[in-house]
């Protein structure tokens, strides 16, 4: 680059970028700008006119605010010790969360960490080594927490916390029971549809969707300009979401705002329609569906003797039944793609009290109009480009250097490209993600598995703690999100502060609110500051093929661009480090250093047929061509609606899971779509959480919940937040805090925001900024107010995912003013039997805070 | 002589701050030897992305208007600056970091209000538009390499091809009124500036309320005639593109063969003036 500056290349949750880099310092981040040398993108014909996307990559803000996270004050530089935390005496629990740290050298907390490990297994046994973290990480394949920390603790015999299916909830406990996609927990596949949208379709509807907010899942801003494509095709576009979601602001077209966790209503009503106006594809019904006249029969009022009209839903939702009547009546006559969610199995109306009925619900409604037809499917564009799905390159959920073959991405998709020694944890205690307060402080909780093997995987219910096991007496944390990303979060402070943890370390990059909960804390580097591999929005495993949101396939060389900031280390180096000292550096690294390991991927993909490893790294980026036009991939579900072969590039479902001819039909017991689900029938008939039919079941906390709409009458929602991925790039002095729609700066603090109708505030004298308190009888929250019109009266949004806990009082007993919305979320199971969380069915009352008061 | 524009087109602002963070990622710890010096990390937005909401739940729209240094040819800040600002002959405005010192009132002396000032270094600080990029020859500055809907342009032409763009796509300038001669310019301001009427229309049949499509909405101003408006199948219509305080305006609404309403509206800003049913 001249001037002494070097560019290098690295990859983050919101696109791959350049680093510029002068005299050890970063001096710019930018996306990439393609040269000559790259392949070119692909063109999508459709209604006359050619469209191509621009020759670059896109970012997401949280990309554009790395270079402050990685020069953040709030990094974690050195080694530290709680200071009245003694391993050989008084280790003082209850004061974490709020005694001071000392910095102490790495010999030392090493030291203290293999020998606490060593400890507990002695004096408990196995599974007294408890692990979790959150579910995302630093970009890079081998460092992200599904490689190298699954290594580690397998290595070491461990605990793990089961993940809840959290981005998926709805979809994996109801959707899958109706057209199965385990695999990819309840979710869709996209291949083509960007094409076939374009081509074909007249109208697409937005349900629960805001892709311009959340990039589908690091997607950056690739989607964008197909949606802009879509509008300037004349596709007509609905959104149905209690707030005027950013997707809505940039591309218009017709609002719909249901209140939170209703829209199961609707559904049904939207049915009545098309059923009593003969509005849907009677033939595809007949042929690719069963069960259709039961849920008739129901949606027609054979089983309660209530019609589910138009009328009936508005008490429920809210919403005009002309509105739902006219809604039913275009989409019943327009060819129209849903987009339930960015990507088809996400959605916030997934993770309501009430939410696998909205994912089986929608899943029932594409029966009824043919999915799978030309025009008519899944998706907003936001995945199934064309780009070239034969390339190998593994995403992230592959498990890389993780050994773990019997994790399904790595045994499925990467254990035979990538040789290496197999790891496998001997203990078989499981702790559930949503009941880790429980686990810790009553001794015993129980979860159903996050199997996606099979549908009936999620049927099996276990119990902690294990048989023979420990209960666990050391946390080794990694992160420190869960104060702002779980449900009913003061659990899990109140957790830190008892005496069953005998010990807590905790590895992160950032002080979040849990780091300050630990004895001993270790200071992980960014993947800016060593050596890593990846691919642009390629994170595999559930998302199996997810680069299909991107318009150019990137793989890359994630280059250790500068020195680890302070005396952190890669968390690789941390966890070798403790494996030298308990003689397993062995089994943990096969000798191997960071970069051996690129090498060892790089050989595993497909890229070694077209560039050399020598050239990858130096020029630090490859763009994999997009297949010619004639050899796309076939559309999703043509193939089904069609009644031929599945004909997509899946590998699922697994060739037992078909029932009587392989590759023919779903993954359900009938291979069709099930308005009403043998699985379900199979499992328990009469649950009334999770009837075999999707009926109208009102939320467990909402309007409906009269005594405690009473006292606390507004709907708190909390969707993903908009600038920052969850925690990352929230707090921490990072650029982002400047963006007034993220935090607001009053009297010198960033308070988080809570969104509140117009009248509502005026009903509660409240004006735009004043500090008000968000409370329940679960917590209280304190935020700068913004009124506005993009929600209805009665609901307030506050995006999930405060990186900050800052209670005014004491941990877990006070009101948080750093913004921690999920104090106030619910822990309840989203259905009994599952292990889900319901977090936007949240009911709270809001008043201006006097800045005083503390207490819950 | 080809010198630089800037196009903001308010209608394709997705209010992402892409820019503004990719703004700060350049200027924060950064110092560009004679055309910047560091911004601070947090307090200042060299591009500012303004919000506005018109309506009221649920006929709404929200748009955003991202603001920049204008790059003034007639800029006040030079005129107040005694020599410390300074226009380069490719039209930017430059702020010499040094010769700055001490001068707290230019912040004032910008009326659009894009100075900042920075207390640590006790200096006034703006947008360059990127000059020292463009000195290395970079085609776009930082905020508009990362603009994912094309909401912001630059465009290096000279005077008369430029002038033929503002006339082709109907540019403007912010606050012609300031006469400063911008060098940034707006498309589709009236989402920011102007305000509109909208509302709903059904029809009751046999008891049940429907969306009434097709209805015909006209628009009147002392009697005049001024748009009209056929709802679609929401029964939804908009009137845009309004002056706020216009003042009364009447609405006459018909449908089919029924009785044509009239409704008298007082425009201060934008109005939604609710289900209208025919019955
Ligand atoms: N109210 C509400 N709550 C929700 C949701 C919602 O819709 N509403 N959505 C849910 C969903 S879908 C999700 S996915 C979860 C996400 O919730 P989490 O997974 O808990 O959130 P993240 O912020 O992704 O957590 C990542 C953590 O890993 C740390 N980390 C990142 N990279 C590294 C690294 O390289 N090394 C180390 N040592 N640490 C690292 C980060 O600092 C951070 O603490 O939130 C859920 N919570
Ligand atoms: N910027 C950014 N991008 C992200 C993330 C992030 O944290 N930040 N997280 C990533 C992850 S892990 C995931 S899982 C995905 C999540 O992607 P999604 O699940 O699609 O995103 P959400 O924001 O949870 O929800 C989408 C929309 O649903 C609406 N909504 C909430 N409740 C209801 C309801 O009851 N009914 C209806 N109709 N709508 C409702 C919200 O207002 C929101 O606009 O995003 C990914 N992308
Ligand atoms: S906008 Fe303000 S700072 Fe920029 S040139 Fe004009 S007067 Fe000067
Ligand atoms: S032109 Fe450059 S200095 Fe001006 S706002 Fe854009 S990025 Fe910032
Ligand atoms: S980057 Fe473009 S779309 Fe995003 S806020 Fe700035 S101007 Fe608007
Ligand atoms: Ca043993
Ligand atoms: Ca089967
Ligand atoms: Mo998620």
């Amino acid at each position: 680059m001249g001037k002494g500056v070097m560019r290098y290349t690295n990859n983050t949750n919101g696109g791959p970028v350049f680093v510029y880099v002068k005299a050890g310092k970063i001096i710019r981040i930018t996306p990439i700008d393609f040269d000559d040398k790259d392949a070119d993108p692909w063109t999508i014909k459709a209604k006359g006119k050619s469209f191509t996307p621009p020759k670059k990559t896109t970012v997401s803000p949280h990309t554009m605010a790395w270079k402050s996270m990685i020069y953040s004050p709030d990094r974690i530089k050195y080694p530290m010790k709680r200071v009245d935390f003694d391993p050989n005496g008084e280790r003082n629990p209850q004061n974490r969360g709020v005694s001071g740290y000392e910095r102490i050298s790495w010999d030392e907390a090493l030291d203290i960490v293999a020998g606490e490990i060593k400890r507990v297994k002695k004096d408990h046994g196995p599974g007294a080594i408890m692990n979790g973290s959150g579910s995302h990480h630093t970009w890079g394949a081998l460092g992200y927490w599904l490689g190298a920390r699954i290594r580690f603790f397998n290595t070491i015999g461990w605990t793990p916390i089961a993940h809840n299916p959290d981005s998926w909830e709805g979809w994996f406990w109801g959707a899958t029971h109706h057209w199965g996609h385990s695999s990819r927990n309840g979710g869709g596949e996209a291949y083509s549809t960007v094409e076939d949208c374009m081509q074909n379709s007249e109208m697409v509807v937005f349900w629960s969707s805001d892709p311009e907010s959340t990039s589908g899942v690091y997607g950056a801003s690739e989607g964008t300009i197909r949606r802009m494509w879509l509008k300037e095709l004349g596709i007509k576009m609905v959104h149905i979401d209690p707030f005027y979601n950013h997707t809505a602001a940039l591309m218009g077209g017709k609002w719909i705002a249901p209140k939170v966790g209703t829209d199961s209503a609707m559904i049904l009503a939207i049915a009545y329609v098309w059923i009593t106006e003969d509005l849907y594809d009677k033939e595809y019904v007949a042929t690719r569906t069963i069960g259709f006249d039961i849920w008739k029969d129901y949606i027609l009022g054979g089983d309660d003797g209530i019609l589910k009209t138009p009328e009936w839903q508005e008490t429920e939702t809210g919403v005009p039944a002309k509105d739902v009547r006219a809604l039913a009546r275009e989409w019943g006559t327009k060819k129209t793609y849903l987009t339930a969610g960015g990507i088809t199995g996400f959605g916030g109306a997934c993770r309501t009290a009430t939410g696998t009925d909205w994912a089986r619900g929608v899943v029932c409604l594409m029966g009824m109009q043919g999915m799978g037809k030309p025009g008519v499917n899944m998706g907003g564009v936001q995945q199934g480009t064309p780009v070239d799905t034969r390339f190998y390159f593994p995403g992230y959920a592959e498990g890389s250097m993780s050994g773990d073959f019997t994790g399904p991405g790595h045994g499925t998709t990467l254990y035979q490209r990538m040789p290496q020694l197999p790891s496998v944890n001997t203990v078989k205690q499981v702790v559930p993600r949503l009941r880790i307060p429980e686990a810790v402080i009553d001794g015993k909780t129980s979860g159903y598995s996050t199997d996606p093997m099979s549908i009936e995987g999620q049927f099996f219910e276990y119990k902690y703690p294990a048989p023979g096991h420990s209960p666990v007496k050391m946390y080794y944390k990694y992160g420190g999100s869960h104060f702002g990303t779980m449900p009913d979060t003061n659990r899990y402070v109140n957790m830190y502060r008892t005496d069953s943890l005998e010990f807590v370390v905790n590895q992160s990059i950032w002080h979040e609110g849990e780091s300050k909960f630990a004895d001993v804390i270790l200071p992980a580097c960014t993947n800016f500051e060593r050596f890593d591999i990846s691919e642009f929005a390629n994170c595999g495993g559930y998302i199996f093929n997810s680069f299909t949101q991107v318009n150019n396939r990137v793989a890359v060389m994630q280059h250790k661009c500068i020195e680890p900031i302070g005396e952190s280390k890669s968390d690789i180096e941390i966890f070798l480090e403790i494996s030298k000292r308990l003689e397993l550096a062995n089994p943990f690294s096969e000798g191997h250093s960071e970069f051996d390991w690129c090498k060892r991927f790089f050989d595993a993909t497909d890229l070694k047929t077209k560039i050399s490893w020598k050239k990858f790294l130096k020029r630090g980026y490859y763009v994999i061509p997009p297949t010619t036009e004639e050899s796309r991939d076939p559309v999703s579900m043509r193939w089904f609606a069609e009644g031929k072969e599945k004909d997509t590039p899946e590998l699922t479902p697994l060739p037992g899971d078909y029932t009587e001819e392989y590759r023919k039909g779903l993954q359900t017991q009938s291979g069709k779509i099930e308005f009403e689900s043998s699985s379900l029938k199979r499992f328990d008939p009469d649950d009334p959480d999770r009837l075999p039919i999707m009926k109208y079941v009102a939320s467990w906390e909402g309007p409906s919940t009269k005594e405690l709409y009473d006292k606390y009458p507004l709907q708190l929602m909390s969707p993903h937040p908009r600038y920052t991925f969850h925690t990352q790039s929230d707090g921490k002095e990072s650029t982002i805090n400047d963006i007034s729609e993220h935090r607001a700066l009053i009297d010198g603090y960033y308070y988080w925001i809570a969104r509140i109708n117009a009248s509502d505030a005026k009903a509660r004298g409240i004006k735009e900024n004043d500090l008000v308190k968000l409370y329940n009888d679960r917590g209280a929250v304190i935020c700068a107010a913004k009124l506005t019109e993009r929600v209805p009266p009665g609901t307030v949004h506050s995006y999930e995912s405060s990186a900050k806990y800052d209670p005014v009082g004491e941990p877990g007993k006070s009101a948080d003013r750093g913004g921690c919305i999920n104090q106030l979320t619910p822990s309840r199971m989203i259905i009994k039997k599952s292990h889900g969380a319901g977090y936007m069915s949240c009911l709270i009352e809001v008043k201006k805070w006097d800045g005083k008061e503390v207490a819950i | 002589m080809k010198t630089w524009h800037m196009i903001i087109d308010v209608e394709k602002c997705e209010d992402c701050n892409n820019c503004l963070l990719a703004c700060k990622d350049e200027y924060v710890n950064n110092e560009w030897k004679g055309y910047s010096k560091p911004q601070p990390n947090l307090g200042q937005k060299w591009i500012n992305v303004q919000r506005k909401e018109r309506g009221t739940f649920p006929l709404i729209d929200v748009a955003y208007r991202p603001t920049p240094c204008m790059n003034c040819d007639d800029a006040p800040c030079i005129k107040a600056s005694k020599g410390c600002a300074s226009k380069r002959s490719d039209g930017i405005v430059i702020i010499d970091p040094e010769k700055s010192k001490g001068r707290e009132d230019l912040v004032k002396s910008c009326p659009y209000d894009v100075i900042w000032w920075n207390a640590e270094l006790n200096i006034p600080q703006k947008c360059t538009f990127c000059a020292h990029l463009k000195d290395e020859g970079w085609k776009e500055p930082r905020c508009v390499q990362v603009c994912p809907t094309g909401a912001l342009r630059i465009e290096n032409l000279t005077d008369e091809e430029f002038s033929q763009i503002i006339e082709n796509e109907k540019l403007e300038v912010l606050h012609k009124e300031l006469k400063t001669s911008p060098r940034v310019y707006y498309k589709n301001l009236y989402r920011f500036e102007k305000c509109f009427i909208v509302g709903s229309v059904s029809i009751k049949k046999d008891g049940i309320v429907d969306c009434a499509e097709d209805a015909r909405v006209v628009l009147y101003k002392e009697k005049v005639k001024i748009e009209e408006s056929i709802t679609d199948n929401y029964g939804d219509f908009k009137f845009d593109k309004l002056d706020e305080d216009s003042g009364e305006y009447t609405l006459e609404v018909s449908y089919k063969d029924k009785k044509s309403k009239t409704i008298t509206v007082n425009v201060a800003k934008s109005i939604n003036v609710g289900e209208i049913l025919f019955d």
